[in-house]
């Protein structure tokens, strides 16, 4: 499934709602995300998953094609942590 | 760096503040989203938001794991995960965000 496939679905169980409308909620919630880690937040969404932000140390990297030693700077990464009631679901619960 | 946890209710917040529904509708939009969102992931499919990121299921095989504790060895069944993919604009914008 793609965000257009997403935005149709429910605009079709929304039919008082305008086309665009729809698109600008769906867009809205995924941006709330990315902003809330941009942001260091966590956003936790129960039975769903939780998005959160991890530090990565600096560390030294290698070029693997010459060899060369390069220093990796310490960088944060998104993460996400299914939620018990999806991982359930996804078993068959 | 002021830690915060955001919820449902952050998220029908903004869609209230954006498109001017009622917190009730926006709370049930939110659910809403997540619900077929899941759904698919539990047709196994995978999702995929552009300029956010993909949910995948991948399939994992069955095998011994060992209680770290007694040393035991215990059957684990095969089952399906979710992992989740950042798309780059993603990771940049966590990235730029987080600079210390």
């Amino acid at each position: 499934m793609i965000r257009s496939e997403l935005i149709q679905k429910i605009a079709d169980e929304n039919p008082h709602l305008y086309q665009r409308d729809v698109e600008k909620i769906v867009n809205t919630i995924f941006e709330e995300i990315t902003d809330a880690m941009a942001r260091g937040d966590r956003v936790e969404l129960r039975g769903f998953g939780a998005f959160s932000v991890k530090k990565r140390d600096g560390r030294t990297g290698r070029n693997p094609r010459t060899g060369e030693s390069v220093a990796v700077e310490e960088k944060h990464v998104p993460f996400f942590k299914t939620g018990k009631l999806l991982r359930d679901r996804l078993n068959g619960a | 760096m002021a830690e915060k946890t955001l919820t449902r209710m952050d998220l029908a917040e903004a869609v209230h503040a954006e498109v001017g529904l009622s917190r009730n509708d926006s709370a049930d939009l939110v659910e809403s989203v997540l619900q077929h969102v899941s759904d698919a992931l539990v047709r196994g499919e995978s999702v995929k938001i552009s300029s956010f990121g993909t949910f995948s299921i991948r399939d994992k095989a069955a095998r011994m794991g060992r209680n770290p504790k007694t040393g035991e060895e215990v059957p684990i069944s095969p089952r399906r995960v979710l992992t989740f993919r950042p798309s780059h604009l993603m990771k940049d914008k966590v990235a730029a965000g987080n600079k210390s």
